[in-house]
Parts: structure tokens; C-alpha cells; sequence
């Protein structure tokens, strides 16, 4: 649910991933933005929201971490609203602000370092973090969309997923479940909205916050790739042609194990595997290589092209 | 457990829709029992909102919430279940039990894989860090 705060311009957390193995989502997020007409302004010396290896080090080091991001955002560039479209991040960013404003250790620790890295200590509720999906939902909105796209996702199958970082823990997220337009965490909801605005047939897709093992990709990536193969499935059984994703956590999961699962276990899918900022550029007039689709492994032009999409 | 996986993969052809979704919600339950069993749990026989499998994952969340990685997993099930058993005759019914064999399938995956790694669902889950207790 919207704060009432203007997201016009607001300050662009992209993330480690945005910048490696995700720039596809960058690069459509930024021209959607543009498209759209809002503006992003990257946090300037931007670093590491901690992750998951930090995290699992010590937690008040992601803590603190991510509370350097808002800290510049708000002390430095004078933002109240940050964007992260990274479900890590925004997670991150959350559970930060969730433990400042929460925590009395976790407080003393960011100011101790704060003080110690020469930065303004973030106090929480200087910034409002929010996800690419709310910031296109809130600031533009399904109707905006619908008469800028003109149903151009008409005849387009997709399956939306969410993952696991952008609704859990639920405390975190308090703005989620407070009824009629807001986010719901137990059945998300905003990316189906947009796309559905944009003129795509959503289909219904329980597991749309399964986990998709991305955590373990490495250490077991057996599990990890089972644990995907039954979601291209279960989007397939569903009459999905493309999953939409809006984490790159999960995007180069589902990629990366949907060629593993015909290596390893001989399953073949055909669902194509799409950034939902990468459908809207499309719906938006954007040209394909403008919103990085040459960029995504799995190869969804021909389809997008059949379809007249791309 | 693989026996649950290997029966959620081979359904009984001879069992109408109802049959299976019982098979496949009691496969669910029998998934949890595992876990919670694992745990140190006696399996309770309690219901929440009229299901066993609900109270059954209320309990092997109990001080792990990475757990909850799969609650919206059981959700789903039991809706499932509700889908099929409610309206046998549906138009839609042979596609139903698929989706519900699908997700049945998620929860056996995902706790056999967390009975092997129980860090899975931990990063994105239960925002804990494993070494909390170091701190």
C-alpha cells in the first residue's frame, strides 16, 4: 500500500546482482523508469546490503551494511524513498529497518561503525524502502499502464513468480496485508497486476513464493534443481508460456537449473523465463535489445516475436 | 519419505479425483511427520482450520522459522483440496489434481531436501543468521 509519498524520483539501490549476472534487469528497469517518466538516482558509493553471507556471519554486520545505503540515501542525497528491485536487497533493507527500529544492540552497533566509517548513523524511518513493483504500482498505476500499453501483452500465458525474499519473514513488511490494495504475502499479487494491466492472461500458479533452493545452488544443487524442475512444471501444467520474475536470485535460478534439469534429469521445458520490467518494456514500445532480452539465457524472442510482443 | 515422492509421482489411475487429492493431502501430512519426527516432535493430531497438515506445519515451524518456507506451500494443498473434494465435477478438475500433485511434490521436495541440508529456506526465510548465537 502506498505511504501517500511521492515515488517520482527516488533514490536507485541496484545491488550487486544488477550489476553481474542480472544487468537485463537494470537495464529494463531503468528504461521502463524512463519510459514511464520517473527517475532514478543511484545511491552514490553504493555497497553490499550484506547478503547472504554476511548475514550468516553476523547479522548486525548486514544490519549496519544496509543501513549505510539508506544513511546516504537520506543524509546524503536527500531521498526519503529508495527503490531496490534486487528481492535480496529490498529484503535486506527491510530486515534492517525492522532491527533499528527494534533493536537497541543493533542500534549501537550501526552507530558504532557508522561513527567509525564517517557517515551520518541512519535512524530508522528516514527512508521508505520499497520494491521496483511498488513503484511502478503506486506512482503509475494499472490504469496509467493499461493506456500507455494498450493490452500490447495480449495473448501472452504468464506465470508469476514471486520467490521467497519479497513477502518472509511477514514482520518485516508491515505495509503487506492491510487489506484491499495492499500487498498480500501469503498470495502476492502486484506483479499479476501490472502484467494483467499490460494486457497479459495470468495464470493461476500455486507456487508462486515456493522456494526455489537458490540459497543452496552451489552446496546442493541437486535439491536446487529438482525443487525448480517441479516449478517449470508446475508453470507448464498451468499453461504458462513465460514465468515472470522480479528477483534475480530466482531469474538466474530458474535458468541456469531449467538447462541443468535436461542435463541431469532429462526434463526438457520449453517456458521461457522473463524479467516482468523486460514484458512491460516490451509492452511500453521499448525495443527488445533496449530491455536486455538477448541478455537472459533462456531465449524468449522467438516467442515474444510470434506473439507480436518483440 | 522417498516412498512419499514416489507415490506423489505415480498416482493410482483407478482412484477418482477425490481418492487422489485424500492420497495426496495424507502424502503432505506424512512429509511433515518426518520433519517434525525429526525434530524431536511427537506428530501432533491436532487440526487447524479443520486440517491436520496446518497444525502439522504450526509445529515443525516451532523455533525455526525457515520452516515457513513452505507454509504457503500447505496453504495451497489444502485450497487444492478444497478445489477438488468441493467440486468433483468441475470442468477444470483433471487440471486441479495435477497442480495439487505439483505442489504436494514442492513440500516433499522441500523438506527432503531440508532434512539433508536444513539450511535451505534459512536465507530467505527466516531472516536468522545460522551463527546468531556467535554474535
Amino acid at each position: 500500500m502506498s505511504s501517500g509519498k511521492n515515488y517520482k524520483k527516488v533514490a536507485y539501490y541496484p545491488g550487486c546482482a544488477l550489476e553481474g549476472t542480472a544487468q537485463a534487469y537494470d537495464r529494463s528497469t531503468k528504461e521502463v523508469g524512463k519510459a514511464l517518466g520517473l527517475e532514478l538516482e543511484e545511491v552514490k558509493n553504493w555497497n553490499c546490503c550484506g547478503a547472504m553471507e554476511v548475514k550468516n556471519i553476523d547479522p548486525k554486520i548486514q544490519t549496519y551494511l544496509s543501513s549505510r545505503v539508506m544513511s546516504i540515501a537520506a543524509n546524503e542525497m536527500g531521498h526519503d524513498v529508495v527503490m531496490a528491485p534486487c528481492n535480496g536487497c529490498y529484503h535486506n533493507l527491510k530486515k534492517a529497518e525492522y532491527d533499528l527500529q527494534n533493536d537497541q544492540e543493533s542500534r549501537k552497533v550501526v552507530d558504532r561503525i557508522s561513527t567509525k566509517a564517517g557517515h551520518d548513523t541512519y535512524q530508522a524511518g528516514q527512508v521508505e524502502t520499497i520494491h521496483a513493483l511498488d513503484w511502478i504500482r503506486d506512482e503509475i498505476g494499472e490504469e496509467g499502464l493499461r493506456e500507455r500499453t494498450k493490452g500490447a501483452l495480449k495473448g501472452l500465458k504468464v506465470a508469476n513468480y514471486y520467490g521467497c525474499m519479497y513477502t518472509r519473514p511477514r514482520h518485516i513488511f508491515p505495509e503487506k496485508d492491510q487489506g484491499e490494495g495492499s500487498e498480500s504475502t501469503l498470495t502476492p499479487h502486484f506483479m499479476d497486476d501490472l502484467l494483467a494491466a499490460a494486457g497479459a492472461e495470468n495464470v493461476d500458479f500455486p507456487l508462486k513464493t515456493a522456494c526455489c533452493g537458490g540459497a543452496h545452488t552451489l552446496s546442493d544443487s541437486d535439491t536446487s534443481t529438482l525443487l525448480v524442475t517441479n516449478i517449470l512444471k508446475a508453470a507448464e501444467a498451468s499453461g504458462a508460456e513465460v514465468i515472470a520474475t522480479e528477483c534475480p536470485t530466482c531469474h538466474s535460478g530458474l535458468e541456469m537449473h531449467q538447462i541443468r534439469a535436461e542435463k541431469n534429469f532429462g526434463y526438457k521445458s520449453n517456458v521461457k523465463i522473463v524479467y516482468f520490467t523486460q514484458l512491460l518494456g516490451l509492452a511500453l514500445g521499448l525495443k527488445p535489445k533496449a530491455v536486455g532480452l538477448h541478455e537472459n539465457i533462456s531465449n524468449s524472442t522467438d516467442l515474444l516475436r510470434e506473439k507480436g510482443i518483440a | 519419505m522417498e516412498n512419499v515422492g514416489t507415490r506423489l509421482a505415480d498416482l493410482p489411475d483407478n482412484f477418482d479425483a477425490s481418492q487422489k487429492a485424500g492420497l495426496m493431502l495424507e502424502a503432505g501430512e506424512q512429509v511433515l511427520e518426518f520433519w517434525n519426527s525429526a525434530k524431536g516432535f511427537e506428530p501432533t493430531q491436532s487440526r487447524k482450520e479443520g486440517f491436520r497438515l496446518l497444525a502439522l506445519h504450526r509445529q515443525g515451524a516451532k523455533g525455526d522459522p525457515s520452516f515457513n518456507a513452505c507454509r504457503e506451500t500447505c496453504r495451497e494443498l489444502v485450497y487444492h483440496f478444497n478445489l477438488v473434494t468441493m467440486e468433483p465435477d468441475h470442468a477444470d478438475t483433471e487440471k486441479r489434481v495435477e497442480m495439487m500433485r505439483l505442489v504436494a511434490m514442492h513440500l516433499y521436495l522441500f523438506v527432503n531436501g531440508k532434512m539433508q541440508v536444513e539450511g535451505l529456506g534459512e536465507f530467505c526465510c527466516s531472516s536468522r543468521g545460522i551463527r546468531q548465537e556467535a554474535g
